[in-house]
């Protein structure tokens, strides 16, 4: 059993220690959102927030974020940052099938968090772990410029 | 095509492999002047949706619900993808009905072709083929509630008018909402097809209009949607499948035990293989089944198997790419010969020719394939990620041996299509498992590996291009070899040679203005699943082509964009069937002739947009290239920049997009954007190799598409207001195969060196 607090609340999961926190996250604690795209740290449609760190739950074993506050897609809309972004997605219409966006949501909520304006090399920076197999990436670029800007306000 | 033999002949049909049947013979002739008199000769040949599997249906009844309290349900009958049809095609519907966007539903339609119309979301179609009747059942709901209103109020019918979700009395005002006429109106007759009023375009509200809010957008962005992957139900047993590495290859012997001692492992299962030719049927292999995916993988990981690796086992792509030239080389069956190009070629002294490889790629969408089943009384039910409903559920039907009407399948959102969700190969594996687990719920998840090296990959292609010139460099004849697999090798065993579908995609259907054109199609096997990927054959052609065209121009001393325009020649319609092309995306050729004038003019503005022929530093330059493709016409201007390490960047495109009545522009732009970066992606770094018959790339790291930093940065996209008085294009496939040679020729404005075979990865490094 191991004890893990997602979005606030905290539960116990019949899971082996070294399980990935994703399929934790997605078979056992049945939150959906967070997307499986690779299982190996290159597309970034897993990410959550660790103690607000972004992280690949696909090489996250359980036993590291014991302790520590998951937070998913399902929850970045409490954030007034998150939220910030969720609004400059819709505004712009980023997501095509959608897959790819929760990870690229929380990508660009860890951005915004840590470096309030970014520049585009930033961008690129913290968002080139995140494939779009549709090819949204000029707009996730405007709408996280456009989060940036409502943020601030 | 018959109903009984499910399993093989309308899956061939889903694309229009073969030739239509039912030529049209003198249609025109039987059609009395007064418009009544129709000959008793054979039926008419059928085009557009009408010739599709289920055809269009345009039931109101089926289509539209008004609950009491207002809330207009519509149903979406094609898979949503990224495509935006779960908004476009509702919304049309809510347009001519005067619903109010903010109080519409929308509906997911399960697999039900007879109910539906055909639902296959493939081939650029949906918005093409379904706009009209998504008027007519607007219209029609319409017309019900003014009706229901006037008799209620018991007024003549002109004097009502619905809007915005009520009907109005003019002359006193007096309005009733939809919800409040909703019962009345269930049981007003439907109105005529000839008695329906269509809006006119300038009293719509959404169509054409840039403000519809996405029905999905909110859910994507709060992770609340459901993927096919994300099917949860009570005492699910999640799978994974280890498949025969090589196609074609079976199992020989297996050893379970290790896999079943890893916790969580609940069951290892022996999916059988199937037969060519490989259809959508499963490929067999070892199942693991456990309490979740994970613990499903490490079983997978345990599992000890012998494989016999069958007839492709020695499937090796530098190999076959030298069978592919040797092809290419040597004379072959002609699919166009227009003129002599063989006697002129013969004879001229001025040749050029040139070659242009195009490896196997993998659609790798996002969400890889997965689909649960279960089988509860003797009724299958599925829940998939599947742009082609209908046929899933005769797949699944087919291997269970159940009747169609048992099964249903429920589609749910696609994270990303491209062509590979068309095969349910991956239902059909749920629905096995489930059926041998007793009807249990399984879940299927294919890994990223198992989608790049179990893809049905877009074909390998080597295509061969001779050309004559005369004194001012124009060529004289042309011959252009199209050496290829053919998707037909997924329906019909052993079938080789470009099908008619194919070699309509930009290759025999080239309306240049060349007296002697000849296309030959060599016949090639395939030693892998081919299947069709965004654009299909249109990316090698257009590569080809288009590339090949800038050379000539270069060879001339000629700016690209003039010597492109004088290949075409002057505007004018060519009727597609007299350049052999007798499948036209399944269109009727009097309705979409092939308009030179269209093709001319997206050249021209992108051209102008781009301010092609601008200043540019060192380094930079701009690429042209056009595709006329799903009856869309397509004009790419790419700026690219070559870096003193060969590392290209793309700092700006420029796209001219022709594509007819624009009814959502801003998901045309998005589709346009979308296959912008995935074309730019296949030029790049795009490439699966296969040796010992075994596909080389298995995750990102290996088949590397294109993150944002690699992207063109800005993407511009133009598009061509024809208002309604053309019929619609194809949306979203047709700017792909324009990104390549597009790329090829800015880098050879920038550097001097031409590209021939894709991706280009690092060939510019030496
Ligand atoms: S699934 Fe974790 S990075 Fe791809
Ligand atoms: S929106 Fe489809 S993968 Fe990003």
């Amino acid at each position: 059993m191991v004890t893990l607090e997602i979005n606030g609340k905290s539960s116990q999961l019949d899971v082996p220690n070294e399980m990935p926190l994703l399929w934790a996250i997605r078979d056992i604690a049945q939150l959906t959102g967070t997307k499986f795209g690779c299982g190996m740290a290159l597309c970034g449609a897993c990410t959550v927030h660790l103690d607000n760190e972004p992280v690949r739950a696909c090489v996250t074993p359980v036993s590291a974020a014991v302790g520590k506050k998951i937070t998913t897609v399902e929850a970045i809309g409490e954030d007034k940052v998150g939220k910030a972004v969720q609004q400059a997605w819709l505004e712009l219409g980023v997501a095509q099938c959608g897959y790819c966006q929760a990870g690229q949501v929380m990508s660009a909520t860890a951005l915004l968090k840590s470096t309030s304006n970014p520049t585009d090399d930033e961008i690129d920076e913290a968002m080139s772990g995140n494939i779009c197999r549709c090819g949204t990436y000029p707009r996730i670029r405007a709408a996280i410029k456009l989060a940036a800007k409502e943020g601030t306000k | 095509m018959s109903q009984e033999s499910i399993l093989d002949l309308p899956d061939l049909n889903r694309r229009r492999l073969l030739k239509g049947v039912g030529i049209a013979t003198g249609l025109a002739l039987t059609i009395g002047v007064n418009g009544l008199v129709r000959a008793a000769v054979e039926e008419p040949k059928k085009y557009g949706g009408d010739a599709m599997p289920g055809g269009l249906k345009a039931d109101v009844l089926v289509f539209v619900s008004i609950s009491t309290d207002g809330i207009v349900n519509i149903v979406a009958h094609r898979s949503e993808m990224g495509q935006g049809v779960r908004t476009s095609l509702p919304m049309v519907v809510a347009d001519e009905l005067e619903a109010d966007w903010e109080r519409v539903k929308v509906v997911q339609a399960e697999g039900n072709e007879a109910r539906y119309g055909n639902q296959n979301t493939d081939g650029s179609r949906s918005m093409r083929h379904h706009f009209e009747p998504m008027r007519r059942i607007g219209a029609t709901a319409r017309m019900m509630l003014e009706t229901a209103a006037a008799l209620a109020w018991g007024v003549p019918i002109s004097e009502v008018e619905a809007k915005q979700h009520q009907v109005v009395h003019k002359p006193s005002g007096k309005k009733l909402g939809y919800g409040e006429l909703s019962a009345a109106a269930a049981k007003v007759p439907v109105p005529a097809r000839d008695k329906l009023k269509l809006k006119s375009s300038a009293e719509f509200r959404y169509i054409g209009k840039q403000n519809t809010r996405n029905i999905d957008g909110q859910k994507i962005v709060t992770g609340t949607t459901h993927y096919g992957i994300d099917t949860q139900l009570k005492g699910m047993l999640h799978a994974v499948v280890a498949r025969p590495p090589v196609f074609g290859g079976k199992v020989k012997s297996f050893d379970a035990s290790a896999a079943l001692k890893v916790p969580g492992v609940m069951k290892v299962i022996e999916l059988q293989g199937s037969n060519l030719p490989p259809l959508f049927h499963p490929l067999g292999g070892i199942a693991v089944l456990a309490s979740n995916t994970w613990a499903a993988i490490k079983g997978r990981e345990a599992l000890k198997i012998t494989w016999d690796h069958g007839s492709n086992a020695s499937y090796d792509s530098q190999a076959f790419r030298k069978t592919l030239e040797n092809a290419a080389r040597k004379p072959a069956k002609a699919v166009r010969n227009n003129g002599d190009a063989v006697g002129v070629l013969a004879k001229s002294k001025q040749l050029f020719s040139a070659e242009y490889y195009q490896p196997h790629i993998a659609h790798g969408t996002m969400e890889p394939p997965a689909a649960t089943v279960q089988i509860v009384d003797g009724k299958c039910e599925a829940w998939a990620c599947v742009q082609d409903p209908q046929a899933a559920l005769n797949t699944v039907a087919g291997h269970l041996g159940f009747k169609p009407e048992n099964v249903k399948v429920n589609v749910t959102l696609l994270g990303g299509g491209f062509g590979r969700k068309s095969k349910p190969d991956f239902v059909a594996e749920a629905a096995l498992l489930s059926q041998a687990m007793g009807g249990k719920p399984v879940k299927v998840t294919w890994t990223r590996e198992d989608d790049l090296h179990h893809d049905y990959f877009h074909t390998v292609s080597l295509e061969r291009i001779e050309c004559a010139l005369d004194a001012k460099g124009m060529p004289t004849a042309w011959l252009h070899r199209t050496t290829a697999p053919t998707i037909a090798s997924t329906f019909v065993e052993n079938a080789k040679g470009g099908a008619p579908f194919e070699l309509g995609m930009g290759a025999v259907n080239m309306p240049f203005n060349i007296p002697n054109m000849r296309v030959e199609s060599p016949e090639i096997p395939a030693h892998t699943r081919i299947g069709w990927f965004r654009s299909v054959s249109n990316i090698p052609h257009a590569f080809a082509v288009q590339s090949f065209v800038a050379e000539l121009a270069h060879q001339a001393k000629r700016d690209p964009r003039d010597y492109l325009l004088d290949l075409l020649g002057p505007a004018r319609k060519v009727n597609p069937e007299s350049i052999s092309d007798s499948w036209n995306y399944g269109e009727s050729p009097e309705r979409y002739p092939i308009d030179i004038g269209r093709m001319r003019h997206v050249v021209e503005l992108a051209c102008q947009k781009a301010g092609w022929g601008r200043k540019l530093p060192k380094s930079h330059g701009l690429g042209l290239a056009l595709c006329y493709n799903f009856v869309t016409y397509i004009a790419t201007v790419v700026e690219v920049v070559v870096g003193d390490d060969g590392e290209v960047s793309i700092p700006r495109v420029d796209i001219a997009v022709d594509c007819g009545p624009q009814v959502n522009p801003d998901r045309i732009r998005s589709q346009a954007e979308g296959a912008c970066i995935m074309g730019a992606s296949l030029t790049l770094t795009g490439e699966i190799t296969f040796k010992n018959g075994v596909a080389q790339q298995s995750n990102f790291h290996e088949y590397q598409v294109l993150r944002i930093d690699e992207a063109p940065r800005e993407i511009r996209v133009h598009m061509v207001d024809h208002g309604l008085d053309v019929p619609l294009g194809g949306v979203g496939e047709p700017v792909t195969p324009t990104i390549a040679p597009a790329i090829c020729n800015a880098i050879f404005a920038a550097t001097g060196q031409r590209i021939r075979t894709l991706p280009i990865r690092d060939q510019l490094k030496a």
